[in-house]
């Protein structure tokens, strides 16, 4: 007990300089976390619009695309974008990339992969509006676009919050796992702090202590808008 | 089909001036007794020019036929009703006249165009063409006059401005321009149909089509909602209008339209239909809707 309390209270009196890295990967946590549920919901809601278009090129490839991503675990996704991408560019066109890929293959490896989960949530919200709805609109002379766009996605949207800030709260977690492939993220550069000045442990059970803290908030606060929204 | 004037639509295909077309059935002349024993004729019209022009319509979903050899005329200024058993196809009939249903065989010419040509551009013609379903079906996510103003702006291509005048002026004519701000849940299902029929009268439209639209209100809202309707028809507007209130059709239809299973059954003026209504069908269906 007396060697935790130790321990607690030397990483407490290493914070004030370890506290700008930690900062800085929390940073690129958030811009990870940011840039992939904007791409992850815009390419999420084209795919579900696509399942939904009853055109079989369209609807095809997309289910196929959902089923696929659905089913293979995040980190094989993270790995393949920031190795095999590279090479496979390297294969084609015998040219290196030149910059370094890890924050742009983690971005892309996400966006690719939470679309396939927002999609599902769109398509359900979508269905879950009626035809009734897309009739009214049509009549009023709305062509499909208009109705998706002024009629249906609207509405959609507002059901979907609930599940959507749900998924997002997963992703948050998820972005840990950019540990993989060296992006300095707020967790690594917890456990880079702990491995440097022989905290480890402590630096480890912080940083999900704090991932924890957040999530559970989130949590608590989609609860209640979910309870606001069933009025 | 010849058209002794075709439709005149400007650069933008736009419907300006509505075909005058020949009449089908001759005006007080055809009449027949059909197979079903019904009495097709083509007396009360409110005028000699064509709005809806139905030729044999028939519709199947997979192998079910829900239309058979559909034939009707609507002429501007009629007011028709279609009525029927639960089942008959009298929802699905009114719904093929502005596309929202397809239908596999027959021909639909509305002011000339046709609905089932490939060419045609349903959007712009359904813009023309109001409609008012049986369950309102009002954007809950949207304020009454943005229910009003959406389709305005963005079908129509009409300014802000204008749209809000128009939208607050049809509002203001079904009574309830108060509710303007307010959002549908807030409003009781009289009130929203109100503003539904004001929302498709926004169009400006050449017919209005209504689905059922009081079957379902409470009782005492759906007078306010008739009394809208029977305003509408006595201004002149071409109503087709699929119900089971046949003290509105008695009221105000210049014709009626009886259905069956599919089939159109009897196809004449009101007068004609209360007096002297021919097929079995049509006289049990008057018996029981009668009574009460």
């Amino acid at each position: 007990m007396s060697i935790a309390m130790s321990l607690a209270i030397s990483m407490m009196n290493d914070l004030a300089t370890a506290y700008p890295g930690l900062m800085g990967g929390m940073i690129t946590t958030l811009k990870v976390l940011g840039l992939a549920i904007v791409g992850g919901m815009t390419l999420g809601t084209i795919l579900a619009l696509m399942r939904l278009s009853g055109i079989k090129i369209l609807a095809i490839p997309a289910q196929l695309y959902v089923n696929f991503f659905r089913s293979v675990p995040l980190l094989l996704i993270l790995l393949w974008f920031y190795f095999a991408v590279p090479m496979i560019y390297n294969g084609i066109t015998g040219k290196y990339i030149m910059f370094d890929t890890a924050f742009t293959s983690c971005v892309v490896a996400f966006m690719v992969f939470e679309a396939a989960y927002f999609s599902e949530v769109v398509r359900a919200g979508i269905q879950s509006i009626g035809s009734a709805q897309v009739n009214a609109a049509k009549a009023l002379g709305m062509t499909y676009g208009q109705t998706m766009r002024l009629v249906i996605l609207p509405q959609a949207f507002r059901k979907m919050t609930p599940l959507i800030l749900q998924q997002c709260i997963i992703l948050f977690q998820d972005t840990t796992l950019v540990f993989a492939i060296g992006v300095t993220d707020f967790f690594r550069a917890g456990y880079v702090r702990g491995e440097l000045m022989g905290l480890l442990t402590p630096y480890i059970l912080g940083a999900g202590a704090v991932y924890f803290i957040i999530s559970l908030l989130a949590s608590v606060g989609v609860q209640r808008l979910q309870r606001r929204l069933r009025f | 089909m010849n058209h002794s004037e075709k439709a005149a639509l400007d650069k933008d295909n736009t419907l300006i001036q509505p075909a005058v077309m020949p009449i089908g059935v001759g005006q007080g002349g055809d009449s027949f007794i059909n197979e079903f024993g019904g009495l097709v004729t083509d007396n009360g019209h409110a005028s000699d020019e064509i709005v809806i022009k139905m030729t044999d319509v028939s519709k199947w979903y997979g192998d079910f036929q829900v239309l058979t050899k559909c034939t009707a005329h609507v002429h501007r200024g009629d007011v028709v009703v279609v009525c029927g058993p639960s089942g008959s196809g009298k929802s699905t009939l009114i719904k093929t006249v502005n596309g929202l249903e397809p239908f596999q065989e027959g021909e639909i010419l509305v002011n000339g165009i046709s609905v089932g040509a490939p060419k045609t551009d349903l959007p712009k013609l359904r813009s023309k063409v109001g409609m008012v379903f049986q369950h309102f079906e009002l954007f809950p996510h949207l304020s009454i006059i943005e229910n009003l103003t959406v389709a305005q702006v963005k079908v129509l291509k009409r300014s802000d401005s204008e749209a809000k005048q128009k939208g607050l002026a049809y509002l203001d004519r079904v009574g309830l321009s108060a509710q303007a701000k307010k959002y549908p849940a807030e409003l009781s299902g009289g009130q929203q149909q109100r503003v539904a029929i004001a929302r498709a009268l926004s169009m400006d439209p050449v017919c209005m089509l209504f689905d059922e639209p009081t079957s379902a209100l409470d009782p005492e809202m759906i007078q306010e909602v008739l009394d809208v309707m029977v305003g509408l028809a006595r201004e002149g507007m071409t109503m087709m209008c699929v119900t089971h209130e046949m003290g509105f059709a008695s009221q105000v239809a210049s014709r009626i339209i009886f259905m069956d299973e599919g089939h159109i059954v009897e196809n004449c003026s009101k007068d004609e239909f209360f007096e002297s209504a021919r097929s079995e069908r049509a006289q049990q269906f008057l018996s029981k809707i009668l009574d009460h």
